[in-house]
């Protein structure tokens, strides 16, 4: 169920990326799609009725049975980039902002065209 | 026109990634149903039971001393231990964005200032919760190999604190070392793993030794590393948000 | 369980269409943040603390705080 709804997030990512004009919103799609592939990452190593993997003094030795752990630092890595390249992403639309005047696709689009 | 046109390519995109779910039967490999993946037959299983290089015995908290790694999160012995190539890598991405928003938005000479006055009480009661924000952090980055969380998230509170620093303060910058001590401590990681090839023959090596499991002083190079992260990505996404709050720059 | 979960998918993505289709771009950031939330309930029901914690405190906290302080610079921008 969660694999459904995750990957109907991606979708609606893509339709915001596809649809939309504003530069801060084609930003804001990109992180509503990086938020279902996390989810997505995660549900792949789950178990039914496993363990939080950390060896703690409540469950003391390793031959239970442990929710897969690779996944989980594989998602790790994958958020901290997302919030790098979002800050990256928002400095450009920021300087675009600046110099150009508009943050507006359809208005970038046709007045710096003109010198091919 | 547009909207309908998006719509129908997200549509076939979502039918297309649906029909990847539930493809594991007895001769193909694909996506396990839901709560059924099977440890057995993954890589997952030597990392949980620590024997990647053969051990054959089996991990107890508190008794088992000097396995392959030594962290009880089993998740910091991925990140940091076996796959630590990888957060090198993170580290490195995080760097480049960093110094990316410090290139197009740096130089700020003054703050941007509201014109709505922040409240004394508001004051007082930041300058109480600003060092238990600190402690937090630095505990989190700390015990990240007995707890969940680690260097990034730990690394993050320490943001929000100098956040709250920053909301609160009308004159507050950050300070002009803190770039410095960014770039210092990502040399360290790389110093660290070459010192891992130097003395056991690979790179990002645990050359310490591993403690018994759940001690604090265990998992050999593991709290170094952790600490060395938390106060890289804190002082990144204080640098991040500084560069933000500021402008004034030579302006042409 | 498995209720609990349903409605916290379904609540996720009427959020996501909020925040893509509204007209004010403060309103879609409040929205971004809110949907990064409630998969942090989705992952620790997943039995995953540590990326519960990374993605509350990066994903949701400081996100949202980078693209407030831009949506401040570009009003500025904007009016100058």
């Amino acid at each position: 169920m969660i694999q459904y709804f995750s990957m109907l997030l991606i979708a609606i990512g893509i339709y915001g990326l596809l649809s939309q004009r504003n530069l801060v919103k084609l930003v804001i799609s990109l992180n509503i799609a990086e938020i279902g592939v996390n989810l997505f990452i995660v549900s792949i190593g789950y178990i039914e009725d496993g363990l939080v993997p950390i060896i703690s003094s409540v469950n003391r030795t390793s031959s239970l049975v442990f929710v897969d752990p690779l996944p989980q630092a594989l998602v790790l890595t994958s958020i901290v980039i997302g919030v790098g390249v979002t800050a990256l992403a928002l400095a450009l639309i920021i300087t675009i902002g600046k110099t150009k005047g508009s943050i507006d696709l359809t208005e970038l689009g046709s007045s710096g065209g003109d010198d091919e | 026109m547009r909207r309908l046109i998006a719509a129908i390519i997200s549509l076939l995109f979502f039918l297309m990634l649906i029909t990847v779910l539930n493809t594991e039967t007895e001769d193909k490999a694909g996506i396990p149903a839901y709560g059924d993946a099977d440890l057995s037959s993954r890589v997952s299983e030597r990392f949980v039971t620590k024997s990647v290089n053969g051990y054959d015995g089996e991990i107890v908290y508190g008794v088992t001393s000097d396995a392959e790694t030594g962290s009880a999160n089993l998740v910091t012995s991925i990140v940091v231990n076996y796959r630590s190539f990888d957060t090198l890598g993170e580290v490195t991405v995080l760097f480049i964005s960093a110094t990316g928003v410090g290139l197009l938005l740096g130089g700020g000479k003054k703050r941007i200032v509201e014109e709505i006055k922040v409240s004394p009480v508001a004051r007082l009661a930041s300058r109480i919760v600003t060092p238990l924000l600190l402690t937090l952090g630095i505990y989190v980055f700390i015990h990240g190999h007995l707890t969940p969380g680690g260097g990034f998230p730990g690394g993050a509170i320490i943001a929000a604190a100098f956040l709250l620093m920053m909301l609160t303060d009308e004159k507050r910058r950050a300070p002009s070392k803190l770039k410095i001590l960014e770039g210092y401590m990502g040399l360290t990681y790389v110093l660290l793993g070459v010192a891992g090839l130097l003395i056991s023959g690979s790179f990002l090596q645990n050359f310490l030794p591993s403690g018994t499991i759940g001690e604090l002083l265990s998992g050999g190079l593991v709290p170094v590393v952790y600490s060395v992260i938390g106060l890289k990505v804190g002082a990144e996404l204080s640098g991040i948000l500084d560069d933000l709050a500021c402008e004034g720059s030579d302006e042409s | 369980m498995s209720v609990f979960s349903a409605i916290i998918c379904i609540a996720m993505v009427i959020l996501a269409l909020v925040a893509i289709e509204s007209k004010r771009l403060l309103v879609s950031v409040i929205m971004l943040s809110a949907v990064g939330l409630l998969s942090v309930v989705l992952f620790v029901m997943m039995k995953a603390p540590d990326v519960a914690i990374t993605e509350a405190s990066v994903g949701a906290g400081l996100t949202t705080a980078i693209f407030l302080l831009s949506l401040r610079k570009l009003k500025r921008a904007d009016a100058a």
